[in-house]
């Protein structure tokens, strides 16, 4: 029997992964060969997807991107032996793109069958949590806090912290909160994680619950990713009944039990506290900070809350030491990203790396430049509350504390490249205006000021007054960024000022001639 | 006397409840499901779109009772998040991504198209009630720009050729 994998990750499906399958297994029927379909997650090189894996002695023989009307030359070609065709790539490990990473975190993601529990033990999993179950509570915070790692969500703060907070509390009811509402454009790992390999998201979760001592977690996924919210149900149901989850895990004395709950499409529930909120059902709606979740959280108790990326990171931490993890990235920024390249490039896809690889490696090394062929002028790294980066700081390395220096935010590590094509001060307006439409209303900067954003950017565009509302936006912006109660409004100002000053050009042309009747009326 | 009140001949009183309707009877049912648990709010406004299409106003007494809230907060969560619809849609929801990933590859051009071409504004309908088309902000497809989701089925590169072969896909599929 020969084994084909076959990406069931949402991008692969994307364009047309169920066809190819299907595909594959009408061709093998008709020609009655005994072929098995595995249904991996995906490697992440989503500019070959889908992908088809052929496993053969030598090792597992990559064709890509394959479309249904491929699949006959295939099998004439061979390829269930591993030979040679037009869309082949040879050993998907030896894949450029793939071999010059360094993956921890999403290590078995694409190699494996994302619900197989076997699948997942043979490939080094609950290996972390078994070794957490025999340690101290407090034993797992330290080695946390050694190996360094900060928030992946976009804050980098460090994880250690958070959970040494929780620990320190009285036992009682605490809770773990994963935060997949993963609404940042540009970011897709979270996703390729939840749909790839969920166990290891279960694993770190429930590595937090042994640490803090909670009993019961919630994994907050948006509702745009329907795929990844029926994995993750299949995925606890079987870890359930194999006793990963649920009372007295693995013999020990911990029970932790883990729900899924879905969100609906309001990006600012991605902000901890409004995740909250929207987990107890309500509006989602920032709350005051302090007090700070980790002391009154979840239904107001204390809640360890991390992003997938910084859970997942945690089996390998736990199983490998806090040193080993450690030993990877520059200056404070310790450990691996996965980097997500989007956008306007030719090879998009996802490369976990060690903090200190540049934009520019990232965009040109594994990008292969952008899809139009143009040169890339912009890429806002870290969502839509990220600075863009003109070309000149392409070379800055991704590292959380270099980043700032140059008034920008390495934040979840997605990057989204724009040719020379690109209208900035058309970019700046939409970051006013994504920030009225997702604002949550709270407070006055962010509800009010990108209302009046989006009003003094259409004013720059059009030619009214434009010195003196060039002023009034770099004022507004302060206001914001000072006075805002959360990042929605408080890093709005980000992308807008980083346009005007990277690229103060795109805000001197003349005015388009379909904006005059503003003009008219601004007058 | 009550509303709906109605004396019988003995002179007792007998008030007529209407029936319930198949939508009030949805929402009372997913909310014993839901365990009437008022953190579950979001869940049974999903099973309801699930099931209905939208969310209609007459369901919200019903769950405001069942899990013993105010009608206002339950209209507040509703009218909070995007995802909730408050009135029938098409047979087919299609999200169309405009976040900046989305834009970099053309998704401003794309929406043009599915407007002209749908003759409907993003958030409206067509007329044969076929196909709702709305914006959304990031499908998490964004190495493989632009992107749109028909039902829970995504789709990336999504041109305007791609596009109409969908929706030509749905239409078909709607004759058969």
């Amino acid at each position: 029997m020969i084994k084909v994998f076959i990406p069931r990750d949402a991008a692969a499906l994307s364009v047309g992964a169920d066809e190819v399958a299907a595909a594959i297994a009408a061709e093998a029927a008709k020609r009655k060969l005994d072929v098995q379909i595995v249904r991996n997650g995906s490697r992440g090189m989503l500019y070959l997807e889908p992908l088809v894996e052929v496993e053969t002695p030598k090792g597992r023989v990559a064709y890509g991107p394959v479309a249904a009307s491929d699949v006959a030359g295939l099998f004439d070609a061979g390829f269930l032996e591993g030979k040679p065709h037009a869309l082949g790539h040879g050993l998907a490990e030896e894949i450029p793109y793939f071999k010059n990473q360094e993956r921890l975190t999403f290590a078995r993601c694409g190699i494996t069958d994302p619900l197989s529990i076997e699948d997942y033990r043979k490939h080094g999993g609950f290996q972390g949590l078994a070794k957490a179950l025999q340690m101290k509570p407090i034993d797992i915070v330290t080695e946390v806090t050694t190996s360094g790692l900060r928030g992946r969500g976009g804050a980098g703060f460090p994880t250690g912290i958070k959970w040494k907070t929780v620990h320190d509390l009285p036992a009682g009811e605490k809770y773990v909160a994963c935060n997949a509402d993963e609404g940042d454009s540009g970011t897709f790992a979270d996703r390729m994680l939840m749909e790839g390999d969920p166990y290891c998201l279960i694993e770190g979760m429930t590595i937090a619950a042994v640490a803090g001592g909670a009993q019961k977690g919630y994994i907050y996924v948006r509702s745009e990713y329907p795929h990844s919210v029926h994995v993750l149900r299949e995925a606890i149901e079987i870890a359930r009944r194999a006793n990963w989850l649920g009372d007295n895990i693995q013999g020990s004395k911990y029970s932790f039990d883990l729900f899924v709950r879905m969100g609906a499409g309001a990006y600012i529930c991605g902000e901890e506290t409004s995740m909250l909120e929207s987990i107890e059902g309500k509006r989602g709606i920032v709350r005051y900070k302090p007090p700070i979740p980790a002391i009154e959280g979840l239904f107001g108790k204390p809640t360890i809350i991390n992003n997938v990326m910084s859970f997942a990171a945690v089996p390998i931490i736990i199983d490998k030491g806090g040193e080993f993890y450690r030993d990877y990235g520059v200056g404070r920024s310790r450990g691996t990203l996965a980097f997500q390249i989007a956008g306007n490039i030719k090879q998009g896809g996802l490369v976990e790396k060690a903090f200190g690889v540049t934009t520019r490696q990232l965009i040109e090394d594994w990008g292969g430049g952008t899809a139009t062929g143009r040169p890339a002028r912009a890429v806002q790294v870290g969502g839509p509350l990220g600075a863009y980066i003109p070309a000149s700081k392409f070379d800055v390395p991704m590292d959380y504390e270099e980043f700032a220096k140059v008034d920008a935010m390495v934040g979840h590590g997605g990057l989204v490249v724009f040719d020379d094509t690109v209208d900035m001060a058309k970019q700046a307006r939409f970051a006013m205006e994504f920030c009225t439409i997702e604002s949550c209303g709270k407070c006055t900067p962010c509800r009010i000021g990108s209302t009046r954003g989006v009003e003094v950017i259409d004013k720059i565009i059009a030619d009214v007054d434009r010195a003196k509302n060039m002023a009034l936006l770099e004022d507004l912006c302060v206001t914001m960024a000072d006075g805002s109660l959360c990042a929605m409004g408080g890093l709005t100002p980000f992308p807008v000022m980083s346009a005007v000053r990277g690229f103060p050009e795109d805000f001197q042309k003349p005015a388009p001639p379909s904006n005059k009747f503003l003009a008219d009326a601004a007058e | 006397m009550a509303k709906n009140a109605v004396k019988k001949s003995d002179g007792s009183q007998v008030v007529q409840v209407p029936a319930p309707t198949p939508a009030e009877v949805a929402a009372l049912a997913s909310c014993a499901r839901h365990g009437n648990k008022p953190d579950e709010l979001l869940e049974i406004f999903h099973d309801l779109q699930h099931q209905l299409g939208y969310v209609p106003d007459a369901t919200l007494p019903v769950i405001a009772r069942a899990l013993n809230r105010s009608r206002a907060e339950i209209y507040g969560v509703l009218t909070f998040y995007h995802e909730f619809k408050r009135h029938p849609v098409g047979k087919h929801v299609v999200k169309i991504c405009r976040a900046e990933a989305c834009q970099s590859m053309g998704t401003d051009a794309l929406c043009q198209h599915a407007e002209q071409s749908l003759c409907t504004p993003l958030g409206g309908t067509t007329a044969d009630g076929m196909v709702t088309i709305e914006q959304v902000f990031c499908l998490g497809n964004c190495a493989l720009s632009p992107a749109i989701m028909v039902g829970e089925k995504l789709y990336g590169k999504v041109d305007p050729k791609r596009f109409d072969e969908i929706i030509g896909g749905l239409e078909k599929e709607a004759a058969e």
